[in-house]
């Protein structure tokens, strides 16, 4: 493996809804607390890449920040936004163009599902919602792979619950599973409390030179992998509208065995993983599809606990997308963070037992896109 | 008298024989997709016909859309009180193309994956000059 890049300073906004704060103000607190967390000043920034997707351009934050002449390019990669700017900050420093740098990414979206699309026959005729997507594709899956109900309440409430220890979460009120099952069924199968939200908040990373890391902290994080990957042919993907007779596997599969295949590392060697859950099946069959099971064998899996805190592979130990909303720009990075805090050992009450020393990252998005890393100490 | 969604253009048309979608035929390697577009997804080609597709085949994937959708996009029900769940779901064309409708059934319990179904129209909404507006939804075959 190598250690060409670190994660020394990370800074987040709080999750939710913020009245009153910007998208773009939320990002530029997370990154005074992500320089104060590295020990630097944004004046000591060779290069920044930001961005939001309905929170303005991210490069404007530096009237606010200082104006000291740094490359700063915004990102727009849909939900894959965050992802997209820890790639390009990585790939800057690997190439040996900058020593050290900025990755953020914010966001603060309207109430309910998201809006999508403008005046075509799509979008009129009731068919541009994310959320039919996420209905469809676990409907068919727990058909084909005996993936029961009840698994995606446990999913739900293992997200509300590792919210709930989560200062920097939305939600804070751990959720039952007859609660959720019991709430208004949103797309079938899937319930209200099983999906997550559009929301609000700020990431950002100081990433550096592995070799030059410990001027800025103790305990360096090591990103052995950044990837993103959009869809391929015969894919299943969310606002299609079609699809091929041919199935292929979608972006997620690719972009994981890109990252693997970047750290030299497989999934058995990872002690936790923060997977996209934009609702309760989502992280089921991502579980698969990042190569951590076989398809089915989640069921088995999540009902004996193996992806809880103290499990054989926890899951979205941070409460996930369905605990902290998803503030697109943001939510990638959100990830990180939560796999940095791990990685130090500064995760609290929800801390990961046994000291953990792989953790992974994974995000699907519109219109079928994927980004995951790897990240170690 | 009924008019389509505005936006069907390469979409949809209403025929003598029945409503028909419209999609495109890759001319170098037969790939169908829906609706009409330019080049093709699988080959890469440049070179698409027009060609009308056909009006049954079976549901592949399916859900119940529980909610009003937000205006815009949305032009049909969206009042709470009035909004009635409709189904959602991919219908495979045999030998073309997977597309993606509205489904007549909203009932859970009278959907299944494999399910024969067949093209219809489904109502909207009542433009100003008093147009049923209509976009494509596909039904179970009775039977």
């Amino acid at each position: 493996m190598s250690d060409d890049v670190a994660i020394v300073g990370i800074g987040i906004h709080r999750f939710g809804r913020t009245e009153g704060v910007s998208g773009q103000d939320q990002g530029v607190i997370a990154v005074r607390r992500a320089l104060a967390d590295a020990g630097v000043g944004w004046e000591d920034m060779q290069f920044a890449f930001g961005g939001s997707a309905a929170a303005g351009a991210a490069d404007t934050m530096v009237s606010k920040l200082g104006l000291t002449g740094l490359q700063f390019i915004n990102v727009a990669n849909g939900c894959a936004t965050g992802g997209s700017a820890l790639f390009s900050a990585y790939s800057t420093i690997r190439s040996g163009l900058y020593d050290i740098g900025i990755a953020v990414g914010f966001d603060k979206h309207e109430r309910g599902a998201f809006r999508v699309g403008g005046t075509n026959w799509y979008g009129a005729s009731g068919l541009a919602l994310t959320t039919q997507f996420f209905g469809m594709k676990i409907n068919r899956y727990m058909e084909q792979y005996g993936i029961s109900e009840n698994t995606l309440a446990k999913v739900a409430a293992k997200a509300s619950r590792n919210g709930a220890m989560n200062p920097m979460a939305w939600r804070s009120k751990p959720l039952s599973e007859e609660e959720i099952l019991n709430s208004p069924m949103l797309s079938y199968p899937l319930t209200q409390y099983m999906f997550c939200s559009p929301a609000e908040g700020g990431v950002a990373l100081v990433l550096c030179r592995a070799d030059i890391a410990h001027r800025y902290s103790d305990k360096p994080i090591f990103l052995k992998a950044a990837a993103v990957k959009s869809r391929r042919f015969g894919s299943f993907e969310v606002l299609a509208p079609s699809l091929s007779i041919e199935y292929g596997v979608g972006p997620t599969v690719d972009a994981s065995k890109a990252a693997f295949e970047m750290a030299g590392i497989g999934p058995e060697d990872v002690d936790l993983a923060q997977l996209q859950d934009t609702e309760a099946g989502a992280e089921v069959m991502h579980m698969a599809e990042n190569g951590f099971c076989a398809d089915g064998d989640q069921e088995l899996m999540i009902q004996s606990g193996e992806t809880e805190i103290g499990g054989r592979l926890p899951v979205n130990t941070d409460g996930g997308c369905i605990a902290n909303g998803e503030p697109i720009g943001a939510s990638g990075l959100r990830q990180v963070y939560e796999n940095v805090l791990q990685l130090r050992g500064d995760a609290g009450n929800r801390q990961v037992p046994n000291n953990p020393k792989v953790a992974y990252t994974h995000v699907y998005g519109a219109p079928g896109i994927s980004g995951v890393t790897i990240l170690a100490r | 008298m009924k008019v389509p969604v505005s936006g069907s253009d390469g979409v949809l048309v209403l025929t003598e024989a029945g409503p028909r979608l419209l999609g495109a035929r890759c001319t170098r390697c037969g790939n169908y997709v829906f609706p009409v577009q330019s080049g093709c997804p699988k080959c890469t080609g440049d070179q698409m016909e027009t060609v009308e597709l056909g009006t049954r085949g079976t549901l592949w994937a399916w859900t119940v859309q529980g909610f009003p959708p937000k205006a815009p996009p949305y032009i049909g029900e969206t009042d709470p009180k009035k909004f009635r769940p409709y189904g959602v779901g991919y219908v495979e064309l045999p030998g073309q193309v997977k597309v993606e409708a509205r489904l007549t059934e909203a009932d859970p319990a009278k959907l299944t994956a494999g399910m024969a179904m067949e093209l219809v129209l489904d109502t909207l909404s009542t433009d100003a000059e008093g147009n049923e507006v209509v976009t494509f939804a596909f039904a179970p075959v009775a039977g």
